[in-house]
């Protein structure tokens, strides 16, 4: 689904993305895998679980992972603030459509990015990992991230 | 949403109508001068026949009918329904089902060649194919012998019978092949025109068939019609002259009102309408899409939680009103749980009948003629877990068959008889089912499997190890004793994927056995996968759940034993039990309650304590699974959302205690 969402906006070049800040960089996510966005509940920790699957939250009923991507972003752990929001996503981990909340630092808006303004992802002057990255997009003044969510994830 | 594609629709009846015919062959094979049973089969037969042809699916029709034809030589007792035949007609039913589930990569070849083999043996064993028919029919022993120039019929079919499909003017024209009739409608049910429903019959027929036909041939005509009609017969030389004229309604008034008159032959058709009743009228069912009922199972699950955070609510409160409204929802959502997993309930004999044929055609084989017995069929278990039970037992039944029961000669020779004995059971045991695979065979020998197990390195020669820890080398990965590797078994593979089957049902396995006088592999498995009884802990600021069915018992951990001293153990009434720190486990932060519970947990037969700050007490379990990423996480088998609203990981005990035993089976081999 969200293979065609990324494919469908290939054509006029916009896409609908929700922004949203972690630690100090801004990203950009497909609106159309956002379902909702709460405030912060409860976790859960999972012993034995990886860094940044690292506890379970109940989404209305179900029960599940929390991401807090920061780790994979080489980010130091912060703790929640005024602004902290779960960001509840689904995404296709190996073809099967797994519901994930995300911590984002601050969300702000539902906005569109154009692709024509995309930029290549450096190779050199940053330690992350590139298949993480699907493009830089420049917004305003901002690079924006975006990511890509399922090899983020897995 | 619902399905209503008719193909569906014909694909899931003609499934449960093969099954049926599957059940019946097998049965006749046991039985074979049951004309009930043939009966049975041919009506299975020709409604997927009609069917078939009604939703296009041209080859079913033709090759059942074939099968059908050949099929009618022995429902009319020309041909003995003999072993071989019922072996022939299952492989053409299994034909049928091929035709049915993938018609573009079935060979029309095997259906010829089916066909065949069952026209010659129909035509191998029939007599005389040109005598008079033989008396088929013990309904009505007299019928063949009554030959009378003529029939005097009253028929009377059901208001409903154009709903279902019936046509009864192609009966009557059934009949007229027979011989010369007169017909004679009935009108007086017939209402005014404005009350008259078109959809519902209101005429019923007087017929006079001149001719010398036999009662049989009569009956058969209305055979697929059952019990919706009531057909009296009465043969004309009874009466004093044959009356062709329209009084013949009020003159055989006797034989033609159907209910009250028990006229001489009534009795007869009543008898043979009697004997199908069981299988025309199924208990009044719905069929439902099993997602349907797995989303109502989530909402009920919902429930409860909602439930239960109200009841922590109310309990705070001191309005009466609220806690009583807050009880009344308890009592409520708890017997609305109850009532939902009982939908979900299936009994598992339909389990059951699909082994029947598997040990037919093994013991075919393997040349080992098996009694096959099955006890306890109306335990009902979850729907899924049926599902999810069917390939474990088949790997059980296989083994048994193939490795526990000994060939006939060597059975001969000791005490035993020829045949083998192999029981399907399942019974309650508390919350839980017990479903046990026992064959009367020559037992596993602990010191095969034990040089075997050495062999491959998963356990140090000279080990001290119970009989049951050998036992469990079975289940290992590639672990096969048999001498000789067979179409059937002896690759090793299957016991594993057994043991992790049932460990993903919660399920445990265990295995008895007695040299020489056979094995028994019983399968431990809970009610439902969907609701837990759980004992709710705390470790650190952690809660989780253990399964209540895997406690023991629960005891304060000694005061010496608060810090580790480099030996785990308990000693629990004389028994050594090691335990497991959970707070180290799950890397709990703050400070260790000063009174610390072990929790004696079992998993088949060893037994391990688990070291918690707390034990809170009885929890209503509502499973949630686990995210796939989290599925390297092996503590935990799933998930659970508490009164507050937060979530609580429910402990795999299996996996703890297998872990624990897989670490002990390495240390040997570090050793060795």
């Amino acid at each position: 689904m969200m293979a065609e969402t990324a494919e469908s906006v290939g054509q006029d070049g916009a896409l609908q993305v929700v922004m949203l800040r972690i630690g100090a960089e801004t990203f950009a996510l497909d609106a159309g895998m956002v379902r909702e966005i709460i405030d912060p509940i409860p976790a859960t920790r999972v012993a034995g679980a990886r860094a940044h699957l690292a506890s379970v939250v109940n989404v209305r009923g179900n029960v599940v992972p929390l991401a807090d991507i920061r780790e994979r972003f080489g980010m130091p752990q912060a703790v929640a603030t005024r602004d902290t929001r779960f960001v509840v996503i689904e995404v296709a981990i190996d073809g099967d459509p797994v519901v994930v909340a995300l911590v984002a630092d601050k969300v702000f808006e539902v906005t569109e990015i154009q692709f024509g303004e995309r930029q290549s992802v450096p190779k050199i002057g940053t330690s992350w990992r590139p298949e993480y990255i699907k493009t830089i997009v420049k917004f305003g003044e901002e690079f924006v991230i975006v990511p890509d969510v399922e090899k983020v994830l897995n | 949403m619902s399905s209503l594609d008719p193909i569906d629709i014909f694909r899931t009846e003609a499934a449960e109508l093969l099954d049926c015919l599957e059940a019946t062959l097998l049965d006749l094979g046991e039985k074979p001068d049951s004309t009930a049973l043939i009966d049975t089969a041919f009506r299975a037969l020709h409604t997927i026949k009609g069917s078939g042809a009604m939703f296009g699916f041209d080859r079913v029709a033709a090759f059942t009918h074939d099968f059908e034809t050949a099929f009618d030589l022995v429902r009319q007792g020309k041909v003995p329904a003999s072993v071989e035949l019922v072996n022939v007609s299952l492989s053409a039913k299994d034909y049928i089902r091929m035709l049915i589930e993938d018609p573009d990569n079935t060979s029309a070849i095997i259906g010829e060649a089916v066909l065949d083999e069952l026209k010659h043996l129909v035509a191998g064993e029939a007599p005389k194919p040109s005598a008079p028919p033989v008396a088929s029919a013990p309904p009505a022993p007299q019928g063949t012998a009554v030959v009378s120039p003529g029939w005097r019929l009253g028929l009377v079919f059901e208001a409903d019978i154009l709903r279902n499909g019936t046509n009864p003017l192609a009966l009557l024209d059934d009949l007229r092949d027979l011989g010369p009739c007169q017909v004679v409608p009935r009108l007086d049910g017939v209402s005014d025109l404005a009350a008259l429903d078109p959809e519902a019959l209101a005429i019923a027929w007087d017929i006079t068939l001149n001719g010398d036909v036999s009662r049989e041939a009569i009956e058969d005509v209305f055979v697929f019609v059952g019990d919706e009609v009531t057909l009296t017969l009465t043969p004309l030389d009874v009466e004093a002259a044959p009356a062709p004229e329209p009084e013949i309604a009020t003159e055989a008034a006797p034989a033609a009102l159907p209910a009250p008159a028990p006229d001489a032959a009534a009795p007869a058709a009543e008898a043979r309408t009697g004997n199908r009743r069981p299988d025309d009228r199924p208990s009044a069912t719905v069929r439902v899409e099993a997602g349907r009922l797995d989303e109502l199972m989530d909402r009920v699950g919902e429930l409860v939680i909602a439930q239960a955070r109200l009841s922590q609510l109310a309990g705070l409160q001191t309005d009466v009103g609220i806690k009583s409204i807050s009880e009344e929802i308890e009592r409520l959502s708890a017997r609305l749980r109850d009532t939902t997993m009982g939908i979900r309930m299936v009994p598992i004999g339909s389990l059951f009948g699909r082994f029947r044929r598997l040990v037919h055609d093994l013991s075919r084989d393997l040349g080992k003629p098996v009694d096959f017995i099955t006890e306890g069929e109306e335990t009902e278990l979850d729907k899924t877990m049926i599902e999810r039970l069917a390939d474990p037992l088949v790997h059980l039944i296989r083994n048994a068959i193939d490795h526990g029961i000994e060939d006939p000669a060597r059975r001969g020779a000791g005490t035993k008889g020829p045949t083998g004995r192999i029981v399907l059971a399942a019974e309650h045991v508390g919350a839980q089912v017990l479903v046990s695979v026992s064959d009367d065979g020559a037992g596993l020998d602990a010191a095969r499997i034990r040089a075997k197990a050495e062999e491959k390195g998963l356990v140090a020669p000279g080990t001290p190890l119970t009989d049951q820890q050998i036992y469990q080398f079975l289940f290992a990965p590639g672990f096969s004793t048999a001498q000789e590797i067979s179409a059937l078994s002896g690759r090793g593979v299957g016991m594993d994927v057994v043991k992790k089957t049932i460990e993903g049902l919660r399920g445990s396995i265990d295995i008895a056995t007695v040299p020489g006088a056979g094995t028994t592999v019983s399968l431990r498995l809970p009610l439902t996968l969907a609701i837990i009884e759980g004992l709710l802990i705390r470790v650190g600021e952690g809660r989780y759940v253990l399964p209540l069915s895997a406690v023991e018992e629960c005891v304060e951990l000694p005061a010496a034993d608060r810090l580790t001293r480099g030996r785990d153990f308990l000693n629990i009434r004389g028994e050594l039990v090691p335990f497991l720190r959970l707070r180290s486990l799950f890397g709990a932060e703050g400070e260790p309650d000063p009174h610390q519970k072990v929790i004696v947990i079992a998993a088949g037969d060893a037994r391990i304590g688990l070291v918690a700050d707390q034990i809170i007490g009885n929890h209503q379990t509502v499973i949630k699974s686990l995210s796939k990423l989290h599925a390297n996480v092996t503590t935990f088998s799933g998930a659970t959302i508490l009164g507050d609203g937060t979530a609580a990981l429910i402990i795999d005990v299996g996996q703890l205690v297998a872990g624990d035993g897989a670490e002990r089976i390495q240390d040997f081999q570090e050793v060795a």
